[in-house]
């Protein structure tokens, strides 16, 4: 028999409770060594709770936390060998950035030269070198950001956890931030735990993501799998957009459905566990796997007519009227032969469903 | 022709902005210059004055009051200079006397201002409330209460000796210690408000990012904490220190004559008929420049150290 995982962090059934209000309920989660984990979910969902559990700076209500098989979550936050970079950066303002980096280091039992060399090292991973012996302050929001990277990594933790770190910077800088930090992770090998609000974030860095809403994972699974086999309308609805649309299974041909909806309009989807014929649930549909053309080729495609075109530099977004009132968004992409098949608001067109994109959702 | 009258049109905005500047910065310029500087000036000429017996000063330049304070001219006055040790021990004792009373309102001050900080936002202002509640009782009349719960026969001693704690009321009043009390009590909330206001504004998770970073709570405190909310515990320190040095209600009122400090000597100058104002005047120019002296040794050492670090 194979020797069970060592997870770099092993939460079991950790609940989290605030006198009435349960800020997590029952949350089971493994997080593999050297894997780079998102916490995805709005704010409220109890990702950064469970992030400060881990931290220490939160104390488990009930359940248990292990780091790399050693029981943790009764420990002082100055006893586990765990780093955060803060969403603040909380960088010490009275000291320098090479002080800042050198002093979890010190604290650990180095000597005051030794903290400073390794400080040095790390400054220079994140190329900062040249601002060493200036204060906090006098850095610009991506500085103070990599210094707090920095500071966190020069203890050589065996998990860091990063807090929305990204969120204070503009996009362009997030973007290259985003990279750098993937990057990061694969030259360090520690595991990476990180929180975020923003869907793209955790699609474009993450190994695997755990998406949250009210207190619970609702699901768990690499960049694709969350954004193309949702569980539930919650993940259908958070990772990216898409068209949701209430239906009726009517019938069923071994994995295949037949779903109705309310419009009248079919289709045919992958049939999914816990729907049967006569219940209802959702269909999703990403905007990019619909195409609109002037003639139908399948028997599937819905008649309509373009409602609107809305430029968003990548795509155009088109809303589409199909009978009944029901509208979708569709997205094409900017190209030559994407520009192709936009239409004028007021044209008749087919829509087509690529095969295999609807998803069925049984919530 | 535009570009003419524009500018014209600017020349003037800026003068109206040069007269709105200067009106507006009169109240600043009046009370620095009638209430700062004015008594001041006055002080310094006060103190090159020969005394009138009576009390007042005959407009005779003279050295004389300075002579007084630090030669010592023999029983007669007619002797050479030699060091006079009787108002440089006054001014010793004062400074060590209002040294510990500042140590005394750090040691009980900060923590206090700490827990308010701590609390919820909402009963922080409470808390504060009740710290200054005693201070709109005047200084004179608390001085005077702690004198009696602090006699032979008050509140403190006859609860020591009816609780068989101590078998003899304890000499408290008219000593050191009663000094020390009473300026500690006296300028404590000078401690506390200062520091109250730096924690308040500190951001916790400095406290939180320290124990992430292994520093164990009392590390936190000294590494980070402190240094942290430092200019607020040194605005303390100054208010604590400055009025304690130049106190005299409580050395009158718990010291008696002999547990003397500057603040006295210089007060007794002026009453009655049997003061002497130059001398006076000269103590208590001796007293700022000593305090100016040792508030610009630390500014010093503070842009010091900001440039070393920068």
């Amino acid at each position: 028999m194979a020797e069970p995982e060592v997870y770099a962090i092993d939460v079991q059934n950790a609940v989290k409770r605030y006198g009435e209000f349960v800020a997590l309920k029952k949350i089971s989660l493994s997080i593999r060594d050297n894997e780079f984990f998102t916490l995805l979910g709005p704010s409220g969902c109890g990702k950064t709770t469970l992030l400060r559990m881990i931290a220490g700076f939160e104390e488990v209500t009930e359940g248990e936390i292990y780091l790399y098989g050693e029981e943790i979550e009764n420990q002082p936050p100055f006893k586990r060998p765990v780093n955060t970079v803060f969403q603040n950066y909380a960088l010490f303002p009275h000291m320098t950035v090479r002080e800042n980096v050198a002093f979890g280091v010190e604290m650990l039992g180095k000597s005051v030269p030794e903290s400073m060399q390794r400080a040095d090292e790390m400054l220079e991973l994140v190329q900062l070198t040249q601002f060493s012996s200036r204060k906090p302050s006098q850095l610009s929001g991506g500085q103070q950001q990599r210094v707090a990277l920095a500071r966190a990594l020069a203890p050589q933790p065996k998990v860091l956890l990063l807090d929305e770190p990204l969120s204070a910077l503009d996009l362009k800088l997030r973007k290259a931030m985003q990279l750098e930090l993937k990057h990061l992770q694969r030259e360090t090998g520690i595991t990476f735990i990180f929180v975020t609000h923003d869907q793209e974030e955790a699609l474009t860095m993450s190994d695997r993501i755990a998406v949250m809403s009210d207190g619970e994972v609702q699901q768990l699974g690499n960049a694709v799998d969350i954004y193309e086999r949702p569980k539930n309308r919650f993940v259908a609805d958070f990772i990216g957009e898409t068209n949701l649309i209430d239906v009726e299974v009517t019938s069923r041909d071994q994995d295949r459905v037949l779903c109705q909806f309310k419009n009248g309009l079919t289709l045919t989807c992958d049939a999914v566990d816990g729907i049967g014929i006569g219940s209802r649930g959702h269909i999703s549909i990403r905007p990019e796997r619909m195409k609109m053309r002037s003639e139908k080729v399948d028997d599937e495609n819905w008649q309509g007519k373009v409602v609107e075109n809305v430029y968003v530099g990548t795509d155009v977004q088109s809303i589409v009227a199909l009978q009944n009132d029901m509208h979708l968004t569709l997205r094409t992409q900017n190209s030559d032969t994407g520009k192709a098949m936009i239409f004028e608001p007021g044209t008749d067109v087919f829509v087509d469903v690529e095969v295999g994109s609807a998803r069925l959702l049984a919530d | 022709m535009a570009g003419g009258a524009a500018s014209g049109g600017s020349g003037a905005a800026s003068e109206t902005y040069k007269e709105a500047r200067t009106l507006l910065l009169m109240p600043a310029w009046l009370t620095l210059t009638i209430l700062v500087l004015s008594p001041v000036m006055l002080m310094l000429v006060y103190s090159f004055l020969t005394k009138e017996f009576r009390g007042g000063v005959i407009w005779d330049f003279t050295f004389a009051a300075y002579d007084q304070f630090f030669c010592d001219r023999g029983l007669f006055g007619d002797e050479g200079c030699t060091l006079e040790w009787t108002y440089i021990t006054i001014f010793w004792r004062s400074i060590w006397q209002a040294g510990l009373a500042t140590l005394l309102s750090l040691a009980i001050g900060f923590p206090t201002a700490y827990f308010i900080a701590t609390r919820p936002a909402n009963v922080r202002p409470l808390w504060v409330f009740l710290i200054t509640i005693p201070y709109w009782v005047n200084l004179l009349i608390r001085t005077i209460s702690m004198r009696f719960m602090m006699r032979e026969e008050g509140p403190i001693n006859n609860l020591l000796v009816g609780t068989g704690i101590i078998g003899e009321p304890l000499q408290m009043i008219n000593t050191n210690f009663a000094v020390q009390v009473g300026l500690f009590y006296s300028y404590l909330p000078f401690m506390v408000l200062p520091i109250y206001a730096a924690v308040e504004r500190y951001n916790f998770t400095l406290s939180e990012a320290a124990a992430d970073l292994y520093a164990s709570k009392w590390i936190t405190l000294r590494r980070v904490l402190l240094p942290t909310v430092k200019p607020g515990v040194i605005a303390g320190c100054i208010l604590v220190f400055v009025p304690s040095l130049g106190a005299f209600l409580a050395p009158d009122l718990l010291g008696g004559a002999k547990n003397f400090m500057i603040g006295s000597l210089i007060e007794e100058q002026f009453k009655g008929n049997a003061g002497n104002w130059p001398f006076g005047a000269a103590a208590s120019m001796i007293l700022l420049t000593m305090v100016l002296i040792m508030l610009m040794i630390y500014a010093r050492q503070q842009s010091r150290a900001n440039r070393g670090e920068a």
